[in-house]
């Protein structure tokens, strides 16, 4: 029980140091952390296969090509553009009024903390597998041509004109 | 027959529409050709018809007959069709305006050779033919009002002939504003018609009119209003300025539009509503009063004028000023019959002034004629002809007229006869004075237009010759028992003016005092034309403006009645509306949309500030309406 | 098994919503106020795990698969998204040289 409240701090506070690390490098390394933690969270809700996909769709590829592409465009602590001290200030006290009135809205509607008990063995791989498969067939296949149009988009995007090269 | 009623408006409509159309593509010949021919084809037809509308009345049938095109209007209890009526009337005027419409535009054929707007002048024409017809054939005061419009249209369009004169413009634009002020009365009457009587139809009209009281006020209104109408149409005081500076336009124009046809229609409308107008005595009255002031008045003016045109159009003015006059005394036979006989000869002298404008390279000053007699024959004994005819001197048709009018104007009133006498006796000077100073003397152009002097083409001299023998003839229509004729006009038209001669007092005067007015009037007339050419035949220098008494400066300055609408109504009208202009418009309303404007631009501009293109400014905006309709929305959960 | 089932008894439903709420305004910070256009991207890389993680715990309260199933697309729609992103940035730079957000405030009256 206590292990959540535990792994959320780290969450939270690795998520901090995300946004407050003036080196983008050290952002990223971070934000991998951050996710680490997120993937303890899923094991903790009983859903391992989201865990295995955070842990190898997020951290491995995503965070990799984030840190990529930071590398490629030789991304430093001193490149970095960084925004006044007034607007940084105004954008805590929005985020904080953003969580203030989050929870405000939560504590007005009445969240039914109750447990629904019941099968919990859905977040294994096979079971998922059987739904994604039956009831999600369509989605998933469209979700396919999507990553196939992103990638045709990125590599289309990121390629070097003709004329430059 | 009167199946074929529907194409005598039509063909003129599609001579309009071709010429007007192929104006520029279509060979002159075949323009010209085509303009009078469609209008000669409507003359027969209307001849077809006359025969049956006459074989009716011989028959001693009403001689009505309509045909109904299709259902116009049709809104609750308010019926109204588009149909056509022919009556006696209507039949009459057929002939007047397609007859007359025919021979001028024949004339114009010659006339406007040689001018770059030769198509439009004859799609014009037959427009002006269209509407007229419309005007004379429509059942109703809806239809009636259609070709009144129509008519002052092609008025202003065919005034403003040659636009590029801006005077001439402007007098066009003069026409079509004072005639405006009478088709408001028009449109007030028409309302007011089908607010008393819930029809438009004459055929449903004049029957419940005959029902109603004398001196109904409704009927007071409507008559009122019809006669400002007329006035307007007609040229009569008050409204009566605009027709002599009409004569901007081709001569032709003058004859067919100014004289003979659309300047008649105000006479034929109340002839028309006839029984209106005898029940209400009061308007009666006023008729009478204008329309012998207008003839006196605009013969006043004619004496001293010395552009030839002038001349006719304040003698069509004064000529006017007496059919009202007749209708105003309940002569409508005797005005009508004026309309007849003075289309046929102001035709004739417009047309022969025509001639002599033509003759004289344009020249329109009558003190630059003079002994034209022996150069232009033709013309000048037609033009005699009619000078005769407008005289009054028997037996032209001038004078059988104009003496029916007298009449009954003696029989109403001896103070009307001896105006409308002192009317007569100016008009035959004037037209004598026309005469002396364009045909008899000496030739006072310049060399070169005495070279060029030359007797008109045959399509200008045929309608002249026509309208002379209709001119001297026309007289014949209706002779009056005194002289034993049977008044067969009288006859003809009786089942259109039957309500109004049973209300009417009946008309009786002995004969003995019709032949000494006829005689008075004659030897008036003689005498007069005889001073006329004896003091005009030499003397040119009386037309000398600079001399003369305070009255001859009034005759010849018009009696400043422009100067006096120009100081009465333009200029005040002007200053207020340039004071409207400053006070309300600039001051009031643009001061308002210009501060709407303002705001709208000052508070775009503040708000544009807004849009810095700084994504991370439009994020923390995003985050801020978030914020906001959370709270909003946890405020009212 | 039992005991995870157990572990999670023991939080109560608003404890996630909490948490993750925190961590989705970190990342509406962290987009406030970084002007590095790959930290941003990063930031709303944690604003949908934020989300992810709640649909997950929604999922596990209520015995119900589906939000499992969403999480799942809403990571492959995440990884399409940060492709393309990313392209873009690459793009951006090298018109720029810069990957500061401020120089892209073309879109402007």
């Amino acid at each position: 029980m206590t292990i959540f409240y535990f792994v959320a701090f780290l969450s939270i506070f690795f998520a901090l140091m995300t946004i407050f690390t003036k080196n983008p490098v050290h952002s990223v390394l971070y934000l991998v952390i951050t996710f680490f933690t997120f993937t303890i969270h899923y094991i903790l809700l009983n859903a391992q296969f989201l865990a295995v996909v955070n842990f190898i769709v997020y951290m491995g590829a995503i965070m990799v090509l984030f840190l990529f592409v930071l590398m490629l465009l030789n991304l430093n602590k001193d490149t970095e553009p960084m925004k006044s001290n007034l607007v940084k200030i105004m954008g805590t006290i929005a985020g904080m009024c953003l969580i203030a009135t989050v929870l405000g809205a939560l504590k007005v509607i009445e969240t039914n903390n109750g447990f629904v008990t019941g099968n919990t063995d859905f977040g294994l791989v096979k079971n998922l597998g059987k739904i994604l498969f039956d009831e999600f067939l369509l989605p998933f296949e469209l979700s396919s041509i999507l990553l196939l149009t992103a990638m045709v988009g990125a590599i289309l995007l990121a390629k070097k004109d003709k004329k430059e090269a | 027959m009167i199946e074929l009623i529907w194409l005598i408006p039509l063909l003129p409509l599609l001579g309009f529409l071709i010429n007007g159309l192929g104006q520029n593509v279509l060979p002159k010949p075949l323009i010209g050709i085509l303009g009078s021919g469609v209008v000669f084809a409507s003359f027969l037809i209307s001849c077809v018809l006359f025969g049956e509308v006459n074989t009716a009345r011989s028959a001693g049938e009403a001689g009505t007959f309509t045909y109904q095109l299709f259902d116009w209007i049709s809104v609750g209890s308010f019926n109204l069709s588009f149909s056509f009526l022919l009556d006696p009337l209507s039949a009459i005027m057929l002939l007047i305006v397609t007859g007359i419409g025919f021979l001028i535009h024949l004339y114009s054929y010659s006339y406007m050779e040689h001018d770059e707007g030769f198509g439009k002048f004859f799609s014009y024409l037959n427009l002006f033919i269209f509407f007229m017809l419309l005007l004379v054939l429509g059942s109703n005061y809806l239809i009636m009002f259609i070709g009144w419009e129509g008519v002052g249209l092609c008025s202003y369009l065919l005034i403003g002939f040659w636009y590029k004169n801006v005077d001439y413009s402007s007098a066009a634009k003069k026409a079509f504003v004072m005639n405006r002020i009478g088709d408001l009365g028009f449109l007030i009457a028409v309302f007011a018609i089908i607010a008393t009587f819930g029809s438009l139809e004459f055929g449903e009209v004049l029957p419940a009119a005959a029902q109603l009281p004398m001196g109904d006020t409704a009927l007071l209104l409507i008559t009122l209003m019809l006669f400002i109408a007329a006035t307007g149409k007609s040229a009569q005081l008050p409204l009566f300025t605009w027709l002599p500076d009409a004569m901007a336009g081709p001569t032709p124009v003058s004859a067919l539009i100014h004289a003979a046809t659309m300047v008649t229609a105000g006479i034929y409308m109340i002839a028309r509503s006839n029984i209106l107008f005898t029940l209400s005595p009061i308007t009666m009255q006023i008729i009478a009063v204008v329309g012998l002031a207008t003839a006196l008045l605009a013969a006043c003016i004619a004496i001293t004028q010395n552009d030839i045109k002038k001349v006719l159009a304040y003698s069509t003015v004064s000529q006017l000023g007496y059919m009202f006059l007749g209708l105003g005394v309940g002569a409508f036979t005797g005005a009508f019959f004026h309309v007849l006989t003075h289309a046929f000869f102001k035709a004739l002298l417009f047309l022969g002034a025509g001639s002599v404008i033509h003759a004289m390279s344009n020249e329109q000053d009558m003190r630059m004629m003079g002994g034209l007699k022996k150069k232009l024959p033709i013309t000048y004994i037609t033009m005699l002809i009619g000078t005769i005819a407008i005289a009054g001197i028997p037996p032209l048709s001038g004078f059988f007229s104009k003496d029916e009018i007298l009449a009954y104007a003696f029989f109403a009133s001896p103070v009307f006869w001896v105006l409308g006498f002192i009317g007569a006796l100016f008009t035959a000077f004037y037209m004598f004075r026309l005469l002396a100073l364009t045909f008899f003397g000496k030739f006072r152009g310049t060399e070169e237009q005495k070279h060029h002097v030359h007797e008109s083409p045959w399509q200008m001299t045929l309608p002249l010759i026509v309208l002379a023998v209709f001119a001297a003839v026309g007289g014949c229509l209706n002779i009056p028992a005194a002289l034993h004729g049977n008044s067969w006009l009288a006859q003809f038209l009786a089942p259109i003016f039957a309500d109004s001669q049973t209300i009417a007092q009946p008309f009786h005067l002995e004969h003995t005092t019709e032949y000494i007015l006829m005689a008075a009037s004659t030897v008036g007339a003689l005498a007069m034309a005889f001073y006329a050419i004896n003091t005009y035949r030499r003397n040119v220098s009386v037309t000398d403006t600079s001399k003369g008494g305070v009255l001859y400066k009034l005759s010849y300055h018009k009696f400043y009645i422009d100067e006096i609408y120009q100081a009465l109504v333009v200029k005040p009208l002007d200053a207020a509306s340039r004071a409207f202009y400053k006070v309300v418009d600039r001051d009031g309303i643009d001061r308002l949309v210009h501060a709407v404007g303002d705001f709208f631009i000052l508070s775009g501009r503040g708000i544009r500030q807004v849009q810095n293109g700084h994504v991370g400014f439009y994020i923390f905006m995003m985050v801020v309406g978030v914020i906001a309709i959370m709270v909003y929305g946890f405020l009212h959960v | 098994m039992d005991h995870i089932v157990q572990n999670i008894q023991g939080i109560p439903l608003n404890h996630y919503l909490i948490f993750c709420s925190i961590v989705f305004a970190i990342g509406v910070i962290g987009v406030l106020i970084r002007r590095n256009v790959i930290i941003i991207m990063m930031s709303i890389e944690l604003m949908l795990n934020s989300v992810n993680l709640l649909l997950a715990a929604f999922s596990a309260y209520r015995g119900d698969a589906s939000g499992q199933v969403f999480v799942f697309f809403v990571m492959a729609l995440a990884a399409a998204e940060v492709a393309v992103g990313l392209a873009i940035v690459i793009m951006v730079y090298r018109n720029t040289k810069s990957v500061d957000l401020e120089s892209l405030s073309k879109l402007r009256w």
